[in-house]
């Protein structure tokens, strides 16, 4: 199982890669795995605003449907729309084009309740 | 026969084992003086037959719409239901079946689901349908409910002209929620538009009104779909289905949401119930209505099957982040529903609104002119109209009902005029009974 190291991760399985002030989310390998294939993704809108933690969207699979909660607090600025058509890019390529929303951090400290690559391959093995 | 099937060793033993002595010590927290001491009024014990007997006698208290004849609405109506309705729906395979999960061996109660769905769509105008819910009310509440997580707003706006025991429910079911329940004002039995767009502001997640409305009054409602879809809130509609045979279905004047109640559908009123709840939306709200859903779909073979879908709405699955806690539907009471549909088919349904449609304006004129009662509201309306008295309503019902007429429902049971009834008319009220209905009301107030 694949753990970049650019990449940033929360307890409940979503990443952040960060550049300047911009943080790309989506959720990881072991979370699409554990999901299974997924059908359908509904996604926030661009200017919606979230708290770090706050349910950004929901992940839908065959026999399971779960939260997507906001790693890190921000203004959406872009909304991976191509997950409309073609929700199974989670599940195909979850680090690359499977990323769901591209938020503006609005608070830089946030990144550092997160876990490393190392830190997130332990606490899913 | 004992029918409790404890013993008193059976219970001595209960009560050892959660450590008290005897059955009295159970009941120490409730203060002495709200105990009955005494003997219930129960009499002796009674063999099956008198039982049978008594229970009868108390039965035969009850009047209803079977011989008298009735003209009470808000709600629940006295419409013709084809003998093909209760027929099939007795059949042992539909009247047993459980919720069917099991599609391999519920194919037949999934297919009628799926019919009612489709029916309703047609009806409605709306894209999707869910397998049906409790009532008319509570598919309101719901409707409420998926506006306010869909906006992420609290506040909903309904008119005061729907039926205020829905906007009652509506409130149950969304109190603890912490949602603000906002009435808009009417004028003349209609909603008012001034007074809604006053009302209605950026944290307005949806307007409610009904069609016909509470009065009975077919309303128009010009600027209210722009006006809330504007704001990016939803419009909910609450409709008569009947009235869908006369005019225009909800989806043409921009209804998000379609509720209603189905009892007009085939179903007896039944002191009030088991009745349907139509719930039908916009294909954008496809994953956020409540309910159960049937879908079609192929098996292994490529041969059409049905099934429930969009389960992912659910408490099964989706535990508290459910679009709903029903995940249940009134599948006999849709089923009747659907077939009533089938049978009365697009012309029966058009020749049944305009029988409702001219009987009740017949009516509503004859009563206008008998001098002391006028029509309330000078407004196009559907079946169902307000009459307003200078005599005493209650007195008007109970002499109506000692020559077999349920004459009304008086206004002041929902705290409204004091001096105002509802009549409503179904196109079971033929011309002989409507005219009996003017001739009993004058003979009555003669007598006054």
């Amino acid at each position: 199982m694949d753990f970049p190291k650019d990449l940033l991760f929360t307890e409940d399985h979503e990443y952040a890669r960060i550049a300047d002030g911009i943080a790309t989310i989506g959720v990881s390998e072991y979370a699409q795995e554990q999901l299974g294939d997924i059908t359908y993704l509904e996604l926030p809108q661009v200017g919606d605003n979230f708290s770090k933690g706050d349910s950004l969207g929901v992940i839908e699979a065959v026999k399971a449907a779960s939260d997507i909660y906001s790693p890190l607090s921000g203004e959406v600025l872009e909304v991976n729309t191509e997950l409309e058509a073609n929700p199974e890019l989670v599940n195909k390529d979850c680090y690359g084009k499977g990323w769901i929303v591209k938020i503006k951090m609005s608070n830089s400290s946030e990144t550092s309740s997160l876990m490393n690559a190392d830190d997130y391959k332990a606490h899913v093995e | 026969m004992p029918y409790i099937s404890n013993t008193d060793k059976d219970r001595q033993e209960m009560l050892n084992a959660i450590g008290v002595k005897d059955f009295k010590e159970l009941l120490k927290e409730i203060p002495g003086e709200f105990l009955f001491k005494g003997k219930l009024g129960l009499g002796k014990g009674k063999s099956e037959l008198e039982v049978t007997k008594d229970v009868k006698s108390l039965a035969a208290k009850n009047k209803s719409t079977s011989e008298v004849t009735s003209y009470l609405g808000a709600g629940s109506y006295d419409h013709y239901i084809p003998s093909v309705v209760p027929y099939l729906i007795s059949r042992p395979e539909f009247q047993t079946a459980y919720t069917p999960y099991q599609a391999e061996i519920s194919q037949g109660t999934l297919q009628s689901i799926y019919e009612y769905q489709s029916l309703i769509c047609n009806l409605t105008g709306m894209d999707i349908s869910n397998a049906s819910m409790y009532d008319g009310a509570s598919a309101m509440a719901e409707a409420a409910i998926l506006a306010c997580r869909h906006t992420r707003r609290n506040k909903i706006v309904i008119s005061s002209t729907v039926n205020p025991g829905w906007i009652a429910v509506v409130r149950t079911f969304t109190e603890a929620m912490k949602y603000e329940i906002v009435i808009a004002e009417s004028e003349n039995g209609a909603l008012e538009l001034e007074s809604l767009k006053k009302k209605t502001d950026p944290e307005t997640a949806c307007i409610i009104v009904q069609n016909p409305n509470f009065f009975g009054n077919l309303e128009d409602y010009n600027g209210v779909a722009d006006l809330i879809h504007g704001i990016k809130g939803l419009f909910i509609v609450a409709i008569d289905p009947i009235s869908i045979g006369l005019f225009k279905k909800p989806s043409e004047y921009g209804a998000d949401i379609v509720v209603a109640e189905g009892q007009a559908l085939g179903l007896p009123q039944a002191f009030g119930g088991p009745y349907l709840g139509i719930f039908a939306a916009t294909k954008q709200f496809m994953r956020k209505i409540p309910g159960r859903v049937v879908g079609v779909t192929q098996d292994v073979d490529g041969k059409r099957g049905f099934v429930l879908t969009l389960q992912t709405r659910e408490q099964h699955i989706r535990r508290d982040k459910a679009t709903s806690n029903i995940c249940s539907n009134q599948a006999l009471c849709a089923l009747a529903a659907g077939i009533y549909l089938n049978t009365m088919g697009e012309q029966g349904l058009k020749e049944t609104a305009e029988n409702c449609y001219w009987r009740s304006h017949y009516l509503a004129s004859k009563i206008g002119e008998i001098s002391g009662f006028e029509l309330k509201y000078k407004k196009p309306f559907f079946k169902e109209f307000v009459i307003k008295t200078r005599f005493n309503v209650d007195t008007i019902m109970e002499k109506m009902l000692e020559y077999e007429i349920f004459a009304g429902i008086p206004l002041k049971r929902f705290g409204m005029a004091k001096d105002e009834f509802l009549v409503a008319v179904t196109e079971k009220r033929n011309r002989e009974e409507l005219d009996k209905y003017a001739d009993t009301l004058k003979i009555i107030v003669k007598g006054l």
